[in-house]
């Protein structure tokens, strides 16, 4: 698409190294190969995904106009994987190891973003950095020029070692065990390209955290997560790690489980390797929704997991690497560049005053702070990202971090610059106060540009920030404390399982028109490493979100005990009288002659696929029968969640079941109303109806829903444990949802009678 | 030297006098109707960012922009597709394209007026258009050619970017202001 992409080999020659360089090159003759039809569609989008290449909404062609699904006429007809225009924008993600970024790298960012993206650089929940609306034939420029700076898009997508991720305040926290940088670093170096990780059914996520008690490297949700620890041995302090396997959120979120309680440094990386082998060996590859490292835990129970990797590991011939990747880890990384300080006294500015006390967090060197840059939705812009690069450059020795709130700190500001280096930040528009409170939401892109989004997650963001912010100096400081995450489908980009306040895209339908909606999410816990996964409690509209959340803050406010809190309020007053407070909310939705906003999402005023909805009247009596059904269904899986709060687990487990069951019945009622309420029938039915047809089949993700129930419906009888009836809730759910996307599809179409 | 991708930003005229939620919708009416030259495909929102892109119109061939760049609002043309002729054409065929873009928003949202007087014309792509002098000696012929047919006159004040990190391009200044309708509604 840029004339120049002949131009930066020559540019930049001398500049890559030479492994880098090969590979571009390698990437940049398989886009030529492909044009040329010489490579397969799949084969070719698997490769580009290694590469940090995703495909992007409306990359199929098709644009719903809020009338009725467009063609986008895009001129080449070729194809970057199934059903992928070739012309279709998409994102570039860019890997950012632990976070750790230079100014030079930013202001090759900030170019990058003018010259090939929208001119925003965006921050992801796992540290990378995303362009959006990119040309394919442009990505091997911008590996060039990135990888001038040292940085890889390799492997930063597809079934792959994906960015490492790390707590941005390693080395200078004063609550860590010791830096865990080297060891994220030396983790990096060795997994990128290793053989034993080219073989995955699915991706493969590391993180680091230097102690366990933080959010900041969310080791506990990680495929692979490692919490620095230190223990006496002869009077000697060894470094080691808590080693947990096997966390993930998507769709079925699980809690990492304990592989070792400590872990000596010097074995992190043989036994990163055994991990990769069990998992490539032994994982699963047909079925995508049951590939992650979770599953295969699941399946075989980790003393069973343990013993294989503990195998595969004395098996391993030994590699220099593991030793020599670590050399001088013990060592201090970073020096400052000012000497140590003391904070000037305030200048009784408010503003200011505020963000010293949100965005300030003491090193554990003396004299010295980290100063979190707030970004909004996780952007900034090109020109913000040079003057950051400046300020950079002027107060430290380089040394800033991408975070998974979606932020960056800089570290080692002496505190006597502060005041500096908050007019710097102020003069370019990145001094917003509020890191990581209820100001600072969390969202993935959603419908903005992801292929999965169904709502609006970073609309609904935007919205909330706005509406909070302006009053944010009054709020209580329990409410100012709140962690607020959304994303726009149940895949958990956003990370909602693990904030205070969750929200994830749904869609229901009210008079025959698609709603944009959000499930509430609580229960969940961002400290501890991201300790506890909330649970969905209520279906709310999505222009009726601001409303929720006032009514969730407000209670808490209310009804708090002294010092308690969000998620201990919420485990204490239960979630019944919670959903109660906000179940008008989810009813008398006005019509659309009344209320056409209702109708649409937040910053889109497309009606929210209206287009997609067909007016069977013949469909009438059988869409009061499926809604009644569904209706049931969705109160037994509330009902199995305060079951679950009671301690009663079996109980939980049998009503998501049966809410599952009566899900099913609702679809099967719609082409055989004679269907009993017998489980065995109505799976028999559904299966035959539904499955066997491939009707049920999500778009993307499969028959993955319709197995959570077939599986659930095998086991049905046995006991359930506190741990697995949470899942079974999970699963439950989003059964439930698949149902609700099933009818939504068959009405876009005549309805089967 | 060969100049692609030229962006034209042409200023509002004073405030902003509307609310930038208008644009949203406005884009998202001219990608219903593919309104414009290029294949238009999606809306993107970045109002929450000071100083940034605002509402952009991302289209396959070009994006069109309410840009807040500076904290200045503009309409901004950024021509993404290479185009065939002399830079001049080039130069040309974006600020047709801005300007008609420009005089649509004016009569579709009241009180919004872009400013005759002022605008910016730059290179999106560093390889092509180093921001150095060199740069501006290698095309200053060019940019005034182009005034020059645009104007029918060549008074006008060009004034580059200070910034050698920003993108090479000028800042163009004219006593006599221009009939946008006219050069939006001209032949190629």
């Amino acid at each position: 698409m840029k004339a120049s992409n002949g131009l930066w080999k020559d540019l930049l020659d001398g500049q890559i190294s030479a492994q880098h360089a090969e590979e571009i090159d390698t990437f940049e003759t398989e886009i030529e190969l492909r044009q040329q039809d010489k490579v397969d569609e799949k084969i070719f989008a698997e490769t580009r995904l290694r590469r940090g290449t995703y495909g992007q909404r409306y990359d199929n062609g098709q644009r719903h106009d809020g009338n009725k699904s467009q063609t986008l006429a895009f001129d080449v007809k070729q194809s970057k994987g199934p059903n992928t225009a070739w012309d279709a924008p998409g994102m570039q993600r860019i890997k950012i190891p632990y976070g750790g970024v230079n100014a030079e790298q930013l202001e090759v960012m900030a170019e990058l973003a003018e010259e090939y993206s929208d001119g925003i650089v965006h921050i992801t929940t796992r540290q990378d950095f995303q362009l959006h609306f990119v040309h394919i034939e442009d990505t091997p420029s911008i590996m060039r020029r990135l990888a001038a700076v040292g940085i890889t898009t390799r492997e930063a997508c597809g079934n792959s070692v994906r960015n490492i991720c790390g707590c941005p305040y390693a080395g200078a926290c004063a609550d860590e065990a010791f830096d865990v940088t080297p060891y994220a670093h030396a983790l990096t170096r060795f997994l990128l390209g290793h053989p034993d990780t080219q073989n995955f059914g699915r991706k493969f996520k590391p993180s680091f955290s230097g102690c366990a008690q933080h959010a900041c490297g969310l080791a506990a949700m990680h495929d692979m997560g490692l919490i620095a620890e230190t223990r006496e041995v002869d009077g000697q302090t060894q470094r080691g790690f808590r080693l947990v396997v096997g966390g993930g959120l998507g769709a079925v979120p699980r809690q990492a489980k304990l592989f070792d309680e400590f872990l000596p440094a010097e074995e992190i990386l043989p036994i990163a390797q055994a991990i990769a082998r069990v998992f490539g060996r032994h994982g699963e590859k047909k079925m995508r929704s049951r590939a992650r490292m979770k599953f295969l835990i699941e399946k075989w129970g980790m003393e069973k997991f343990t013993a294989e990797v503990l195998s595969e590991r004395a098996k391993l011939k030994e590699d220099p690497r593991w030793t020599e990747f670590l050399a001088g880890a013990e060592e201090e990384l970073e020096t400052p560049k000012r000497p140590p300080g003391d904070l000037p006294d305030g200048s009784g500015d408010d503003r200011y005053s505020h963000w010293i006390k949100t965005n300030l967090r003491e090193q554990r060197q003396p004299g010295y702070v980290m100063v979190t840059v707030t970004l909004p939705l996780g952007d900034l812009t090109s020109d913000q990202t040079r003057s950051l690069a400046d300020i950079v450059r002027e107060f430290t020795n380089d040394t800033v971090r991408t975070t998974v709130e979606q932020n960056l700190v800089v570290r080692w500001v002496s505190k006597a610059d502060v005041p500096a280096l908050y007019a710097a930040l102020d003069k370019v528009g990145l001094s917003d106060p509020g890191a990581g409170n209820i100001l600072d939401i969390v969202a993935c892109p959603g419908t903005d540009t992801c292929k999965l989004g169904i709502s609006s997650s970073r609309g609904l963001a935007a919205e909330l920030r706005t509406r909070l912010a302006e009053k944010s100096f009054q709020m209580d400081q329990a409410i100012q404390n709140l962690h607020i995450k959304i994303s726009g489908c149940f895949n958990s980009c956003g990370q909602h399982h693990v904030a205070d306040i969750g929200f994830y895209g749904i869609s229901r339908t009210f008079q025959g028109f698609k709603v944009p909606h959000f499930q509430v999410v609580l229960g969940g816990q961002w400290e501890e490493n991201g300790g506890l996964y909330g649970l969905p409690i209520v279906a709310i509209p999505s222009k009726r979100v601001p409303d929720a959340l006032d009514r969730i803050t407000e209670m808490y406010l209310a009804k708090r005990e002294k010092g308690e809190r969000f998620v201990a309020f919420v485990k204490r007053i239960g979630k019944g009288p919670i959903r109660e407070a906000l179940d008008d909310l989810t009813i008398d939705a006005p019509t659309p002659e009344q209320d056409p906003n209702f109708y649409s999402d937040w910053s889109d005023p497309r009606q929210y696929s209206l287009g997609d909805i067909g007016k069977g009247e013949c469909a009438g009596e059988v869409v009061t029968q499926y809604e009644f059904e569904m209706a049931g269904a969705e109160r037994m899986v509330f009902g199995s969640q305060l079951h679950l709060e009671s301690g009663d687990a079996d109980q939980a487990g049998k009503d998501a079941y049966d809410a599952m069951v009566r899900a099913a019945k609702a679809l099967v009622l719609i082409q055989y109303d004679d269907v009993s309420n017998d489980p065995d029938e109505v799976v028999e039915e559904f299966k035959e109806r539904y499955y066997d047809t491939e009707i049920f089949f999500d778009p993307f993700a499969g028959p993955k829903f319709a197995d959570y129930f077939f599986a659930t419906h095998e086991q049905a009888g046995a006991p359930f444990t506190t741990d697995s009836v949470h899942h079974t809730i999970e699963e439950a759910q989003l059964f439930i949802e698949a149902v609700h996307s099933c009818y939504n599809r068959l009405r876009s179409g005549p309805v089967a009678t | 030297m060969e100049l692609q991708h030229v962006n034209v930003k042409i200023f509002v005229d004073g405030d902003l006098p509307v609310d930038p939620e208008q644009f949203i919708n406005v884009f998202h009416t001219w990608t219903a109707e593919q309104s414009c030259g290029e294949l238009l495909i999606d809306v993107a929102d970045y109002r929450h960012v000071p100083a940034g892109p605002g509402v952009v119109l991302v289209g396959h061939e070009a994006d069109y922009a309410m840009d807040n760049a500076g904290q200045r609002w503009g309409l901004l043309y950024n021509r993404k597709a290479s185009t065939v002729g002399s830079n001049e054409d080039r130069f040309t065929q974006a600020f047709r394209a801005a300007a008609s873009a420009c005089r649509r928003l004016e009569d579709e949202l009241t009180g919004l007026q872009f400013s005759r007087q002022e605008f910016q014309l730059f290179i999106n792509d560093r390889a092509l258009a180093p921001n150095v002098p060199e740069t501006l000696d290698a095309c200053r012929v060019e940019i005034e050619s182009f005034l020059q047919s645009l104007l029918g006159h060549g008074d006008a004040t060009l004034t580059t970017e200070p910034e050698p990190r920003r993108r090479f391009g000028v800042l163009v200044q004219t006593d006599a202001p221009l009939d946008l309708a006219q050069i939006a509604g001209a032949k190629a």
